[in-house]
């Protein structure tokens, strides 16, 4: 057996300072983009950067000021906005519960191995892509120019948003489901749905679970956020109190604190159900 | 039940897995195939439950052919004709009567399976089994706690809920040691004298295929090369079934499974006699 040739020291020496030639290069472009980009967007903002940025924190400050001067009022508000919390998380576990649902049967259909037509795959991965990349909001504005303001307009673009979001997640954990239980229960002459529900399901409901919780939270922001264009609730309360000069600054405080609390909890709650859930500690 | 599979090839790309089979099977028999890994035993085995598709060819069951039914027709074929798996194919986080009703499938509405909604009588059923089995202590627990054999015995409960003709064993002990492997191939033996169902198994080793099948079919490339009583298949023989050069021997295809005294005491035990 003969050894490869022995390699020329000065082959790798002249490649290495090739590297950091084209690594040097890169970075400068990298700071010449970045600069040149803030210069553009510096120019074209009414203010300027510079000169607003020692502002930035006024308005927070007056906020806290004007909310510590009547804190006496602070549980009196959080009594008054928890019905607006819970149409909130009403709004989000609705849509959560509609957008899971579906995005179960979407997974299962572009889902490679496991769809029911094979050929449809792409159609259906792409119906999951345009309901992921459409945001919310816009769908909300629009339904909520169709049908009115309110929940249900809300409700419809969260549950269309989690659909697409959670179908691409739902159809990646389906993909290393194993198939063999499939194959058992094909070979009795199970049909589709038999095989999907029985063979699938128990293998991905952990981790299907799990997605819809952390889904759930991301609703709960999405939820209240879409309160800002007229879907109720208490995004709906922070618009109006956020409003300048009409001394309701301590709503806002309230608000804030209930959505933080909300968001606390129900993140604590979903990590501990999730951690139980992959582990297999509960009946599939 | 009277199956004549007729030239019957599947083509995966250019390589043919099974290559124009030609074979008659009928009665209650324990027919064996055997063979090298790739010489089509599995792949013939997936046609006749339709499972795979064949290239072309018929298999005709008591004169239908059951390669061109579809739908309802075909799931009614497939319910009446039961597989086991070398890996037992059962739903691993669903208990073991569950996993032997689902044998019924075919046969109950899609409401009663996906809901678990199964009738006393379909239970009690699969009870029965699983305690003719020998495995009715575990009906309660998950598929995934049991060892291989018992898996393996549920995955046959399993079948027999399907009350099947048939019964095609795909390797049922090729991924069990000796001693499961025997109670498992006892079971199956059981089963076809019984029950007077046929029994077709792939099987790896000579000595099982000698010692339990009343026929021997010999796959090769695709290809029937031997098909005869075991006393037929002599080493020579395998060794062409094998496609083997000066090094075969014959050991190198058997376990020990010849090296336990049959009917012991701890097999009839298992079987619950």
């Amino acid at each position: 057996m003969s050894l490869a040739p022995h390699p020329d020291p000065a082959d790798y020496l002249a490649m290495v300072r090739r590297k950091r030639l084209y690594g040097g290069v890169l970075l400068v472009l990298f700071v010449v983009l970045m600069v040149s980009g803030f210069r553009v967007a510096d120019a074209r903002n009414a203010g300027g950067f510079f000169d607003g940025l020692h502002r930035v924190l006024d308005f927070p400050a007056e906020i806290f000021t004007e909310a510590f001067a009547n804190w006496q009022n602070l549980p009196g508000l959080f009594v008054q906005f928890i019905p607006s919390l819970i149409e909130t998380l009403n709004i989000a576990a609705v849509s959560t519960m509609f957008g899971a649902l579906l995005a179960m049967v979407l997974a299962f259909l572009s889902t490679r191995g496991l769809a029911l037509w094979p050929r449809m795959t792409p159609v259906f991965r792409r119906m999951m892509d345009i309901m992921r990349a459409v945001p919310e909001i816009v769908i909300a504005l629009v339904l909520i120019f169709l049908l009115g303001g309110g929940p249900v307009p809300a409700m419809i673009a969260i549950a269309f948003h989690t659909t697409g979001a959670l179908g691409k997640l739902f159809s990646e954990a389906a993909e290393n489901a194993d198939l063999k239980p499939v194959e058992g229960l094909a070979s009795t002459g199970a049909g589709w749905i038999q095989r999907m529900w029985l063979g699938i399901l128990p293998q991905v409901a952990p981790n299907w679970s799990s997605y819809a919780l952390l889904r759930f939270e991301i609703n709960i922001r999405a939820s209240a956020i879409l309160g800002f264009v007229g879907s109720g609730g208490i995004g709906y309360d922070l618009k109006t109190a956020l409003q300048w000069g009409q001394g309701k600054y301590d709503q806002v405080v309230a608000i804030f604190a209930l959505l933080l609390l909300t968001i606390i909890v129900v993140d604590h709650f979903s990590d501990r159900a999730r951690a139980r859930l992959v582990k297999g500690g509960l009946e599939a | 039940m009277k199956i004549d599979i007729v030239n019957v090839s599947k083509i995966y790309g250019t390589k043919a897995a099974v290559d124009n089979v030609s074979l008659s099977l009928g009665g209650s028999g324990f027919v064996g195939i055997i063979g090298r890994s790739g010489a089509g035993k599995s792949t013939l085995l997936r046609m006749l439950n339709r499972l795979s598709d064949a290239t072309k060819g018929q298999i005709l069951v008591d004169g239908t052919d059951i390669l061109a039914l579809k739908g309802v027709e075909k799931r009614a074929w497939q319910s009446r004709c039961a597989m086991v798996f070398q890996q037992f194919n059962l739903v691993p986080r669903m208990d073991v009567a569950s996993n032997v009703l689902h044998g019924l499938l075919g046969r109950r509405s899609t409401l009663t399976t996906l809901f678990n909604l199964w009738s006393e009588a379909d239970i009690r059923q699969a009870l029965d089994i699983l305690d003719r089995l020998g495995v009715a202590e575990q009906a309660a627990k998950r598929a995934e706690a049991l060892s291989g054999g018992q898996q393996q015995r549920v995955a046959i409960a399993r079948a027999l809920m399907q009350d099947p003709a048939i019964i095609l064993a795909d390797e049922p002990i090729a991924s069990l040691d000796p001693m499961n492997a025997q109670v498992v191939m006892d079971t199956l033996k059981r089963i076809q004298t019984e029950d007077g169902r046929m029994v077709i198994a792939n099987l790896h080793t000579l000595d099982t295929a000698r010692r339990y099948c009343d026929r021997v079919i010999g796959m090769r490339d695709g290809r029937v090369v031997f098909d005869g009583t075991p006393e037929k298949l002599t080493t020579g023989v395998a060794r062409d079934i094998y496609g083997a050069d000066g090094t075969f021997s014959e050991a190198a295809t058997s376990t020990a499974i010849e090296t336990l005294q049959p009917d012991t005491d701890y097999a009839v035990a298992m079987l619950g006699d």
